[in-house]
């Protein structure tokens, strides 16, 4: 490796390529192209990816929603068509079997009302929550709190709207924070506003209220109109689903192979396509640049061929002053890996611009397609690595074409 | 400093192989200043590609300074290249893309030398073929005589035991000619032992020693009347 730090070695490798500018840089581009590629396509991947996370991202990605619905199939002397409740002790039961996987299980009971404020109003849905589903549906409040735990203790008449509520319930300019909603004939104080998420949404616009609240109010009782549950990480979620589900069938004897019986929603099965998406493109991405980058490296291992060839006599002349064969080879090799390296450097150069030329024209805002496309230094280290070994092995042809050239012979070319 | 003793050599030419050197038998003494004298097919390019150790040959001894050459790899050969020998060229065969002292100091290179004592050195001996101030001028800046010399220079910058210079003239006009004889002339007084393939007889004349060879063998071997007169 001592010849690396060597200023000779260096100097040679200048000096053949200055006397062969053009047919260098052409000779770059190819490679460059190669890496470019290779960056913009995989930054573009990493921009699409980090735009579906933020699609999903305020949502808890393990999660699922369960609800009730008719049976379908007739048991235990129940007739088919049987509407099914869930019920607090569904809850309990739940969250005791299934201590080690549900990370959070937020129960839910809806309704549609009409929302007045003096003179306004509009329907929207209520719903009763705990302040859990804070956690699982990440709201971004521009005024006030969300619900708390204190606002289920005390049943306080409280309620979190959005956004869109209050543009259509309030005067411009209005302070809703401590203004009082009138939901089925009773006041509700308004304690936060919150703006309806960009991202994947089951809820639009919905006026929470605390969960014993609305249990109060509408004469529930232990009544559960849904339920979202988040799984703990590195648990199945469509394993925690299918047992949760046989869990509630049997608390309710309804048939286990009864598919109608609970609606469900599973977040997780849908990411999970998504992802597998991701991952192929990433794949395609991969291929497409590796063997651009392949064809590139390729098109240096060619010229330095041709170089060998034209440098014939060159070499011949050097051999007969005392080159050694390992001198001559080991020349060539590391002007292919520093054709190459430099390539590869310009090449991450140009697609580290692209991608910030990306970001800026379709990154920006909340719709945009690409979402901070970049890419990370442990892949270039990757494809840099692959560059040299890549460069090492194309040059061994030239270089050792090289040194099968008989200084007799080249000589003799005139 | 050269021993050659029945030398063969043949070279495949199709089925059948063209039979160049018969039989050599030829002392070189250090010091001496030897032309090898002959018309184009005389063998004598093919005699000094062997000397030059370029080439090997298929039967006989070459003894280089005492040391029986067989068997040479490449390696090998290029390292005793390095060390002994100095070449010149009928096309001078200096590299284009570097400068007169670039090529001069080339084959310190391969010996290791340092740059900075490498540059000196070659300088020295740019100097000494009078061409110092061109020493930054490139191989296509310089007239014929003057590469000749330059690549003289660079047969001389490893201080080898021999010079062996393939037809040095054929390239230039004769003041230019004489220029370069009288260069090698020096070198050879100095106590460089020179080798020079010709086939003008007024570039055999300058030397001190001549071989004629035809059809690859030497028909004669004789001393010059400038050795006399000395």
């Amino acid at each position: 490796m001592k010849f690396l730090l060597d200023s000779d070695t260096w100097q040679e490798i200048y000096g053949s390529i200055r006397k062969n500018k053009t047919r260098t840089i052409i000779t770059i581009i190819g490679v460059l192209w190669g890496v470019f590629l290779l960056v913009v396509l995989l930054g573009a991947a990493r921009g699409m990816e980090n735009g579906f996370n933020k699609l999903f991202g305020d949502f808890a990605t393990n999660s699922v929603f369960v609800w009730t619905q008719r049976t379908s199939k007739p048991f235990k002397g129940y007739q088919k068509g049987r509407r099914i409740v869930l019920n607090t002790n569904d809850i309990k039961v739940l969250k005791s079997t299934y201590k080690n996987e549900i990370k959070l299980l937020a129960p839910r009971n809806q309704i549609s009302n009409l929302v007045t404020h003096n003179f306004k109003s509009g329907t929207f849905n209520v719903s009763g929550d705990y302040p859990v589903l804070d956690q699982i549906q990440k709201k971004k409040l521009i005024y006030g709190r969300f619900l708390n735990k204190n606002d289920i203790t005390t049943f306080a008449k409280v309620a979190v709207i959005s956004e869109d509520m209050y543009k259509q319930l309030f005067d411009k300019n209005v302070n809703p924070l401590g203004a009082y909603i009138k939901i089925n004939a009773i006041n509700y104080k308004v304690i936060g506003v919150y703006e309806p998420p960009t991202t994947v949404d089951f809820d639009n616009d919905t006026a929470y209220i605390p969960f014993s609240t609305f249990k109060k109010v509408y004469n529930t009782a232990n009544r559960i109109d849904w339920m979202m549950i988040t799984a703990n990480k590195g648990v199945d979620i469509e394993l925690m689903e299918t047992n949760i589900l046989q869990t509630l069938k049997s608390l309710h004897d309804v048939h286990p192979e009864d598919k109608r019986a609970f609606g469900k929603a599973n977040l997780g099965k849908h990411i999970g396509k998504v992802t597998g998406f991701l991952i192929g493109m990433q794949f395609l991405t991969w291929f497409v640049g590796v063997a651009t980058l392949i064809a590139g490296v390729f098109a240096i291992g060619n010229i330095l061929i041709i170089t060998v060839k034209e440098r014939t006599k060159e070499i011949g002349i050097r051999r007969a002053l005392g080159a050694t064969p390992k001198s001559i080879r080991q020349q060539i090799i590391l002007e292919s890996v520093f054709l190459t390296t430099v390539a590869g450097m310009l090449g991450v150069i140009f697609g580290a611009i692209a991608l910030f030329l990306i970001d800026y024209f379709f990154g920006q805002g909340q719709d945009a397609a690409l979402t901070n496309p970049t890419v990370s230094i442990p892949i270039i280290s990757i494809a840099f690595i692959l560059l040299v070994v890549l460069g090492t092995l194309i040059g061994l042809i030239p270089a050792h074409m090289a040194t099968l050239i008989k200084p007799i012979e080249a000589l003799r070319e005139e | 400093m050269i021993r050659i003793e029945n030398l063969h050599k043949s070279y495949p030419i199709g089925k059948d192989s063209l039979h160049v050197l018969k039989g050599l038998d030829l002392h070189i003494k250090e010091g001496e200043f030897v032309s090898i004298m002959g018309s184009s097919g005389s063998g004598k390019s093919t005699l000094l590609n062997i000397v030059g150790l370029l080439d090997s040959h298929d039967e006989g001894k070459y003894y280089l300074n005492g040391e029986l050459i067989e068997n040479l790899n490449e390696k090998k050969a290029a390292l005793l290249r390095n060390k002994f020998l100095g070449f010149v060229f009928q096309s001078f065969n200096l590299i284009s893309y570097k400068t007169a002292l670039e090529n001069v100091a080339l084959p310190l290179t391969y010996k290791g030398v340092a740059r900075k004592e490498r540059l000196k050195i070659a300088q020295e001996y740019l100097e000494k073929v009078e061409l110092g101030p061109w020493a930054n001028h490139l191989p296509n800046e310089l007239s014929g005589g003057q590469k000749q010399r330059v690549a003289i220079a660079r047969a001389l910058v490893t201080n080898p035991k021999v010079v062996l210079a393939d037809e040095p003239t054929g390239a230039l006009d004769s003041t230019t000619t004489d220029n370069v004889m009288d260069l090698l002339r020096d070198i050879n007084n100095e106590g460089m032992t020179v080798f020079v393939i010709t086939h003008e007889e007024e570039v055999a004349e300058q030397t001190k020693r001549v071989v004629r060879l035809k059809d690859g063998v030497i028909i004669s071997d004789e001393l010059t009347n400038t050795t006399k007169a000395i």
